[in-house]
Order: structure tokens, then C-alpha cells, then sequence
């Protein structure tokens, strides 16, 4: 579906019409990232960071693909096809390694700012629910690929991660134990778990691939939200995709790449954690275990729990991690205010940029040791997190007098430029 | 009813976060007063490395040869009797200036051999090391195994300061203050050597460095163990990765090529936007 206004794909050449009678695929992509995509003119430049995943997303999949075309899926060789066969004798083998590790972290920044931005903007509300709950499964499914991928060079904070992580299972009741044996493929990562690993790290970023292409489908059926929020009215509102979007996705394009580019030659290992550098050992417990940055504020939600209280301290942390993200998926129905962007709702902003703080907090609690400090720290920012999305935003709703809405986007764009 | 409780759902789920965490909270606090986290030894005494600047620092950096060169001769002559270097091979060193003949004979002399299983015998033999053979693991016959150096920089926070702090290290007694708190750092136990830099601050390696002019230089600089710890510092950045001049020159061309661009990119987001609102 499209607005009626859409442009409409119409091949010229002989060729593009011949293929487009029989596989319009052309029209398909004309449609959905072309002149054929009517978009509100007046996306700000939040708006970027859903292209900047894409790009994000293919840079992984290209080094990746390379990457393991050198890499040993042994524990007996895993860390020296990287650390010596990568590294040192693959022709810009370290550039492979560096953009893939810090290519994750990238995804993760623009991932995260992509989320808040819609948080913000109430992109998560009707019509475009859908959009959202794909983007948490997506959000999801990162999370478990980057995690894996994380094992595979079997360093110290690989292996060290991988049990905390299969960990969790054993928080089952009754069963757990025996689950993450099966998980596993034994009673501690080794062979068997690196190679599933590596299978799945294989596997889940296509589907990743396809959940975005379900993601972007979702968008086109109601077409991309706004600052404003409102909907759009009318052709005035909206400008072609291309090449309005795609000249300044253009430049946002370029950009993320100077970050990444930066990150990659001159601060390769900001992110990583020393520890990775060394070889995997069963007989030896880092000092501190924590997982990558964007990690952080789960990690640490996972640790506020201290308390036994009618279920053990371990379970109430797995089942807060985990449903710290799937409570994202109610939030279209947590969230009943009609207005769409925070910049009209006084009272949601605030407990926005709140949640925001809360959640840097959180992940500086998860990336410091486990010191009485820090896990009281986490404890009032966990429980904050989990009354933002289940009490606050719910009661803001009913509550909040909102700020009078523009009349349409190109009122709104006309009284800012002032015309 | 039905209605009322899927309603309220939300509240009784984040209420029951909430409450746990209040729970766990009182734990934590109450803890925290009646038993204040004590004070560390590790804490009270520890010291992050002093700074130490190397030529391959910066975004332009590059190895000093001659140093590295120096820092070869400092691994050689001291931390290889214990240390490896097991991910770095022979012929690497031609990146140092040395040549072909030069990195043979290095391979060839060299004290650690490599292992080679006689078949038809069915035993374990020896043969000298060639320039593609990895420097050979060194089995320590002492208690633990003295860590591989070649990624050793990379694997510590701070690794070439770290180095260097910790190799010149050993002369640092604790302080009257820490050892009010903690007595039973007036001695070291056996084997063991204090040193502030060190992680657990007993550290079981003997002071390596020792004397001035404990390794033979031959370009004239003086071996003082300040120097000769420096030395195989940035010996060992090298080691941890070698790529790392290249992966310099490339990020500057990178860097500039696409800051180029950037401004091409605007000029054209400028143009294509040129008239309309928004």
C-alpha cells in the first residue's frame, strides 16, 4: 500500500520493462526505497539510524562471511586462527577483525539510538505496532548473534561469558541443570558449544536479514512516522524517497563511517576487554567477568537481584534480564496516550530522559565490579527501569495534558522555518 | 473481573520487580552498615603503570626499529628462558631490519628447540629452529606456567606502560601506612617478590632486570634497566601486533578519503534539498 500520490514505476528501457513484466523486482525496490515511497518531510536526523542499521547490519555480514572463511571452529584452534592465522598472515586479516568486532559494537550504538528514538516519538504506537514488536525480535536476535560471536575467538572473557550466559538455564527449576547440559554439549563450553555457536552465529544474521525485511514491510504498510507525529494529509507533506532520503541517509552514511573508520585504525581495542587477549582456560576465573558494553545495563539488572524471595535471588535475576526486553513488546498497549511524539507530551518527556540517564546508569553499574556500591546503584535503577515501562508511562497517559498538535506536517515545517 | 485483573496485570508484574528489588535493596544497604565492605590490600597498596611513551603512540605512530631491535635483545637474553613468544615466528623479525641471514642464524641458535616425533622410533627428538617455525613453547619446570608474551600488551590494561612499570617495579616497598593494615606484607613469602604494578602484588617472577648493561647493545645506547625495560616494552607492542604501522597509514587515508565525502555527501543533501521546507 502506498499514498495515492506515490509515483508510480515506469521502466523506459525495453530491458527494465521486460523483466519487470515477468519479476518486478525493480518496481518492488522502486516501491520501497525509490521516488515510489512518499516519506513526511520533515524527518530529523534520528531518522537515519534505521539506514545506519542496515548498513551496519551488511558490513557484518561481508567481514563476517570473510572471517570465516580463516577461522577454526576448535577449541584447540580457535584463538590462534585468530589471534596468529587473522591477525598476522591474512592478507587485512586485523582490518576483517577489527571491523567485525567493532563493527558489533557500531550495530549496537545505532541500534540503541534507533530504539530511544522511537521511544520517544511513540513510533511504537497504531498503526505501527507491528514495525516495533519486529524491531524487538530483531533487537533480540542481535543480542543472542552478538554473544555467540563474542565466544568464538575463545579468549578468557569468550569463555568465561559463555558459561555465565548458559548459566542462566540452570536458574530453571527442577530441569535447569540438565538443560544447559544439553545446551552445551557437556558440563563446561568446549568443542561441542563452539561449534554450535559458530553454526548459529552463522545462521542468525540472515535471520536477522529477513526479520528486517519484515520490519521495513511492516513500515511501508503505513508509511514512516514523524517528529510531529502526526499523520500525514496530504502530497504536501510528504517528498519522494528518493532522492530526498537517500541524499541524506547519503550523508548520514558517511559519518557513521568516519566513527567506524576511527574506531577500527586508531582505537581498535577501546571496546574489547583485555582479558579476550588471553587464551581460554577452564582452570582460571577472571578477577571480574563482565560481557561487551551493550551488555551493560542487563548485566547489571541481572545482579541487583540479591534477595531470595519465595524464588531464589538467581531466577528473579534471569527472569528481570529477560523480561527487562520483553516487556517492549506491550508497550504499544502500555502506552495509551493518543499523541505519538514526546515533543507534545510535557510529562512523558520527562520520564523519557529519565529512563534514558536510568539506563546509562544501569549500564555503568554493569560494566563496574560487583562492589556494594554499584550493585546498590543498580538496584534503585532497576527498579526505576521496570516502573517506567509498568506504572510511569501507563499512569502518564491518563494523566498528561498534552500540548496542542500542529494541524498537519507542513504546518508544523512552515511555522519552524518560519514562512 | 477478567478485565480488571488483565488491567491491572502491569502494575502487579512491575510491582513485583519493584519489591523484590526494594528487598534486595535492604539486603544491600543493611549490609553495608553492619559489615562495611573492608578495606583491600590490593586496594590500599596497588598502582596503575606509570605512563610511558612510545614512538608507535598517536595516530601517526611508528615503530622504532631500532628500539624494537633492542627489545628483541632484552626478550632474548632475559625473558625467553621462561617467557614464549608462541604466536610470532621466526621470519617476523625481518620486519625488525633484520636480514634473511640474520633471521636464519637467529632461528638456528636459538636455545629453545623444536620437538619432532621420530616415527620409526616412536620417540621425541629435537632439531634447530628455521624462520618459518613459530618461536618454540618453553616448558617451565617450576611451579605455574610463565605467561606467552607475544599478545602481552594487548592482554593487560595499559600493556606497554604496564610492562615497563611492573619490570622496574620491584624496588617499591609498601607503605608504613599499609603495612599498620596489613602486617603480613613486612615479608614476602617464599618465592614470591612484592610489586605494586602486579595484580595480586606478590608476583612469583624474580625480578628480571637486575643490573646496568645486563644486556650486550651494540648501537651505543647505555642499558640502563629503565632503558632496557622500555625496550622490550615496545618490543612487545610489536609482537602483540605487528600490523600495527599499516593499520595507521590505512586509517589516515580512510579517514581522509571519506571526510572528503562527507562534504560531498552535504553538498549533495544540500542541492537535492534546495527549496523545500522541512
Amino acid at each position: 500500500m502506498s499514498f495515492p500520490w506515490a509515483k508510480h514505476y515506469e521502466p523506459k528501457h525495453p530491458l527494465m520493462q521486460w523483466v519487470d513484466s515477468r519479476l518486478p523486482l525493480p518496481r518492488f525496490v522502486y516501491n520501497a526505497v525509490g521516488a515510489g515511497y512518499p516519506v513526511p518531510r520533515n524527518l530529523n536526523y534520528w531518522w537515519n539510524f534505521g539506514v545506519l542499521a542496515g548498513v551496519a547490519l551488511v558490513c557484518q555480514l561481508i567481514t563476517g562471511i570473510v572471517l570465516a572463511m580463516h577461522f577454526h571452529s576448535s577449541a584447540a584452534g580457535a584463538f590462534d586462527s585468530v589471534n596468529v592465522g587473522i591477525m598476522r598472515d591474512v592478507n587485512a586479516g586485523w582490518f576483517l577483525r577489527f571491523a567485525h568486532a567493532n563493527g558489533a559494537s557500531m550495530f549496537f550504538v545505532v541500534i540503541y539510538i534507533h530504539m530511544f528514538r522511537g521511544l520517544y516519538y511513540g513510533s511504537y504506537k497504531a498503526p505501527r505496532e507491528m514495525v516495533w514488536l519486529l524491531g524487538v525480535v530483531i533487537f533480540l536476535l542481535l543480542m543472542a548473534t552478538a554473544f555467540m560471536g563474542y565466544v568464538l575467538p575463545w579468549g578468557q572473557m569468550s569463555f568465561w561469558g559463555a558459561q555465565v550466559i548458559t548459566g542462566f538455564f540452570s536458574a530453571i527449576p527442577v530441569v535447569g541443570d540438565w538443560v544447559r547440559i544439553w545446551l552445551l554439549g557437556g558440563y563446561a563450553p568446549d568443542d561441542a558449544a563452539l561449534n554450535r555457536f559458530f553454526s548459529l552465529h552463522y545462521l542468525l544474521p540472515f535471520v536477522i536479514a529477513g526479520a528486517v525485511i519484515l520490519h521495513i514491510w511492516a513500515l511501508h504498510i503505513p508509511g514512516s512516522s514523524n517528529p510531529t507525529g502526526v499523520e500525514v494529509k496530504g502530497e504536501q507533506d510528504t517528498v519522494p524517497f528518493h532522492p530526498y532520503y537517500t541524499a541524506k541517509d547519503g550523508l548520514g552514511v558517511v559519518v557513521f563511517l568516519i566513527a567506524f573508520s576511527a574506531l577500527i585504525f586508531f582505537a581498535p581495542d577501546l571496546l574489547g576487554h583485555p582479558d579476550n587477549y588471553i587464551p581460554a582456560n577452564p582452570l582460571s576465573t577472571p578477577a571480574h567477568i563482565v560481557p561487551e558494553w551493550y551488555f551493560w545495563p542487563f548485566y547489571a539488572i541481572l545482579r541487583a537481584f540479591t534477595a531470595d524471595f519465595i524464588l531464589p535471588a538467581k531466577l528473579w535475576g534471569v527472569l528481570a534480564m529477560f523480561g527487562s526486553i520483553l516487556l517492549l513488546f506491550f508497550l504499544p498497549w502500555l502506552d495509551k496516550s493518543p499523541v505519538r511524539s514526546g515533543s507534545y507530551r510535557p510529562m512523558y518527556r520527562i520520564a523519557f530522559w529519565v529512563l534514558v540517564a536510568d539506563v546509562l546508569v544501569l549500564g555503568y553499574c554493569g560494566g563496574s565490579p560487583a562492589e556494594p556500591l554499584y550493585v546498590i546503584v543498580s538496584q534503585i535503577a532497576a527498579a526505576y527501569y521496570f516502573a517506567h515501562f509498568l506504572i510511569v508511562v501507563p499512569i502518564i497517559s491518563h494523566l498528561e495534558t498534552p500540548k496542542p498538535l500542529p494541524g498537519s506536517i507542513t504546518e508544523a515545517v512552515l511555522a519552524k522555518t518560519g514562512a | 473481573m477478567t478485565s480488571l485483573f488483565i488491567k491491572s496485570i502491569k502494575f502487579l508484574v512491575g510491582g513485583a520487580f519493584i519489591l523484590v528489588l526494594a528487598i534486595a535493596l535492604f539486603g544491600s544497604v543493611k549490609g553495608v552498615i553492619y559489615e562495611p565492605p573492608a578495606e583491600t590490600a590490593e586496594h590500599m597498596m596497588h598502582k596503575h603503570p606509570e605512563p610511558l611513551k612510545l614512538a608507535s603512540d598517536g595516530l601517526l605512530g611508528k615503530f622504532d626499529r631500532r628500539q624494537l631491535q633492542r627489545g628483541f635483545l632484552v626478550y632474548k637474553d632475559v625473558c625467553s628462558t621462561c617467557h614464549s613468544l608462541n604466536l610470532v615466528s621466526f621470519r617476523n623479525l625481518k620486519d625488525l631490519g633484520y636480514t634473511d641471514a640474520e633471521v636464519k642464524k637467529i632461528a638456528k641458535d636459538w636455545g629453545t628447540k623444536q620437538p619432532v616425533f621420530d616415527e620409526k622410533g616412536g620417540t621425541w627428538g629435537e632439531r634447530d629452529n628455521v624462520p618459518s617455525d613459530r618461536f618454540p613453547k618453553v616448558y617451565y619446570p617450576g611451579t605455574g606456567t610463565p605467561p606467552d608474551l607475544s599478545l602481552i600488551t594487548k592482554a593487560r590494561h595499559n600493556g606497554a606502560a604496564y610492562v615497563h612499570s611492573l619490570l622496574t617495579g620491584y624496588n617499591e616497598k609498601p607503605s608504613a601506612e599499609a603495612l599498620k593494615h596489613f602486617p603480613e606484607f613486612a615479608k614476602t613469602p617464599d618465592g614470591m617478590h612484592f610489586n605494586p604494578y602486579f595484580a595480586n602484588l606478590n608476583i612469583a617472577m624474580p625480578p628480571p632486570l637486575t643490573q646496568d648493561g645486563q644486556v650486550n647493545y651494540s648501537d651505543g645506547t647505555r642499558a640502563t634497566i629503565p632503558q632496557m625495560s622500555e625496550d622490550v616494552a615496545a618490543f612487545l607492542v610489536w609482537t602483540a601486533e605487528p600490523t600495527l604501522e599499516t593499520r595507521h597509514a590505512a586509517g589516515l587515508a580512510v579517514l581522509g578519503f571519506l571526510i572528503f565525502a562527507a562534504f560531498l555527501t552535504y553538498g549533495a543533501y544540500r542541492s537535492v534539498w534546495a527549496g523545500v521546507k522541512h
